[in-house]
């Protein structure tokens, strides 16, 4: 028994009308949204170097971010300077926050040279450097934000991820994983060595603040492996800068 | 129920138990395994198939009649695609913390079995009230055991329910932990989802022996 919709002609139309309807309906959706996530984007990026420099809201065990409507502010009040680093060449840019560090990355693979960002905030007294990194974990990016001062020592961290499994990989963004970087040398010896997320368990408390090494989240050694890689292959790129600071 | 038939409250109550899309039919237990680590994941998820079953169904059974049957699988998978897109992107917009939090589930919710099952088996051949019932009903089956799931493993994995510390501080030594009690971190690999999804398939069995096939 055949039925009218079976016929070529019909499944081919509908195929297109699908589409078109379809097609139509997302652009609109998407183009229509955009600035408002592109708004939730850039505020996103402003808590994030602010959480990473100790400006939060954080209670007893979460990591809370300043509120939507105060980052502005906070950031305009906390942030002195917005530096963008080309080789040895420095400049300021009010902007610069808003580098893309996957398409730096990208464009220093084709031989360009990289724009580094890096922001100078102070909070009671003190000066945090702050850089943005990027890299990969289990199944998608990672990323974050480290907060230095000028003999580069961690004075805060933020992680986030794209992808990385529920209650493995994910928990790189709990306090009580970010909180054991602050303190942490990324040099040793007067060389780079960065910071090793590391399973060897020699160090569960995290008392040990000079052996480049923090303690790994069980079950998630490769993100853990790509925070680790990700803070040596950026914040490496920064130390010529920090030598200059001396 | 005064609202609903005796036919059609079947169709919320069956997938619960008895025809359950994950312990009967054994549907969706790829996402089962994947983000039954924690407790909050497990729920995040079950709300967010409740949604898209629960429209995806109805708009497939409006378009019943008009769908080419050659192509029904693509159709079935268009519909569900352009679901969780519109729900992401509308999310981002107006949820931006919690788009972030369901980002990770986005691309399992347009694989899920269970979705395309219920299209193909119940959507096409029935009406939008009855298919907006059956995508509930199963979408609840599927909650069920999903927190079950997630319940057993946050809690013998880490310790702690919704990322409360139930069971004590395990650094501390508080709580069960100054016992002697370990946390066990094998909860949290993937095959013992499995192992708990079949405890729960036999603990189900062996109450109801209808359920035990030949």
């Amino acid at each position: 028994m055949s039925k009218r919709t079976d016929s070529n002609g019909y499944t081919l139309l509908f195929a297109i009308g699908m589409v078109l309807v379809v097609g139509a309906l997302l652009a609109f959706t998407a183009s229509s949204l955009r600035p408002m996530i592109d708004a939730n984007k850039r505020i996103e990026k402003q808590q994030n170097i602010l959480y990473a420099m100790g400006v939060n809201d954080n209670d007893e065990s979460s990591a809370i971010f300043v509120s939507k409507d105060k980052v502005a502010d906070e950031f305009s009040k906390y942030i002195k300077k917005q530096l963008v680093i080309e080789r040895t060449n420095v400049s300021e840019d009010a902007n610069a926050y808003l580098i893309d560090v996957k398409k730096q990355q990208t464009a220093a693979k084709a031989g360009n040279v990289r724009k580094l960002p890096l922001f100078v905030g102070e909070k009671d007294g003190k000066t945090f450097y702050i850089a943005p990194i990027r890299g990969k974990g289990l199944w998608d990016a990672i990323w974050g934000y480290v907060a230095m001062d000028k003999n580069m020592v961690v004075q805060g961290a933020f992680f986030d991820h794209k992808g990385e499994t529920p209650g493995l990989g994910a928990n790189i963004k709990q306090r009580y994983f970010m909180d054991d970087f602050i303190g942490e040398n990324l040099m040793n010896n007067g060389s780079f060595k960065g910071i090793t997320v590391s399973k060897s368990n020699n160090d569960p408390k995290n008392e040990d603040k000079n052996d480049n090494e923090v303690d790994a989240i069980a079950g998630a050694t490769i993100t853990g492996d790509g925070v680790a890689a990700m803070i040596k292959s950026e914040l490496g790129l920064y130390v010529p800068y920090f030598k200059t600071l001396k | 129920m005064g609202l609903l038939s005796k036919k059609d409250a079947a169709l919320i109550t069956d997938p619960l138990a008895d025809n359950n899309p994950i312990t009967i039919q054994v549907l969706g237990i790829c996402s089962a395994l994947a983000i039954t680590a924690e407790l909050q994941a497990s729920i995040v998820m079950s709300v967010s198939v409740l949604f898209v079953l629960g429209i995806g169904n109805v708009v497939i059974s409006l378009l019943r009649n008009i769908i080419p049957s050659k192509i029904r699988i693509i159709v079935q998978l268009i519909v569900v695609a352009a679901l969780v897109i519109i729900v992401d992107q509308v999310l981002k917009a107006f949820a931006y913390e919690l788009s972030k939090t369901l980002s990770v589930f986005v691309g399992l919710i347009i694989t899920n079995c269970i979705i395309m099952g219920r299209f193909e088996a119940f959507a096409l051949g029935n009406g939008p009230w009855r298919s907006f019932l059956d995508g509930i009903g199963n979408a609840l089956g599927y909650a069920v055991i999903l927190i079950a799931v997630g319940f057993f493993r946050e809690l013998l994995g880490s310790g702690t329910l919704l990322g409360f510390k139930v069971l004590g501080d395990p650094i501390e030594k508080t709580g069960l932990y100054a016992l002697g009690y370990e946390n066990n971190g094998f909860m949290l690999l993937s095959p013992m989802a499995l192992i708990v999804v079949g405890i729960i398939i036999w603990v189900q069995r062996s109450r109801n022996k209808a359920l035990i096939e030949d």
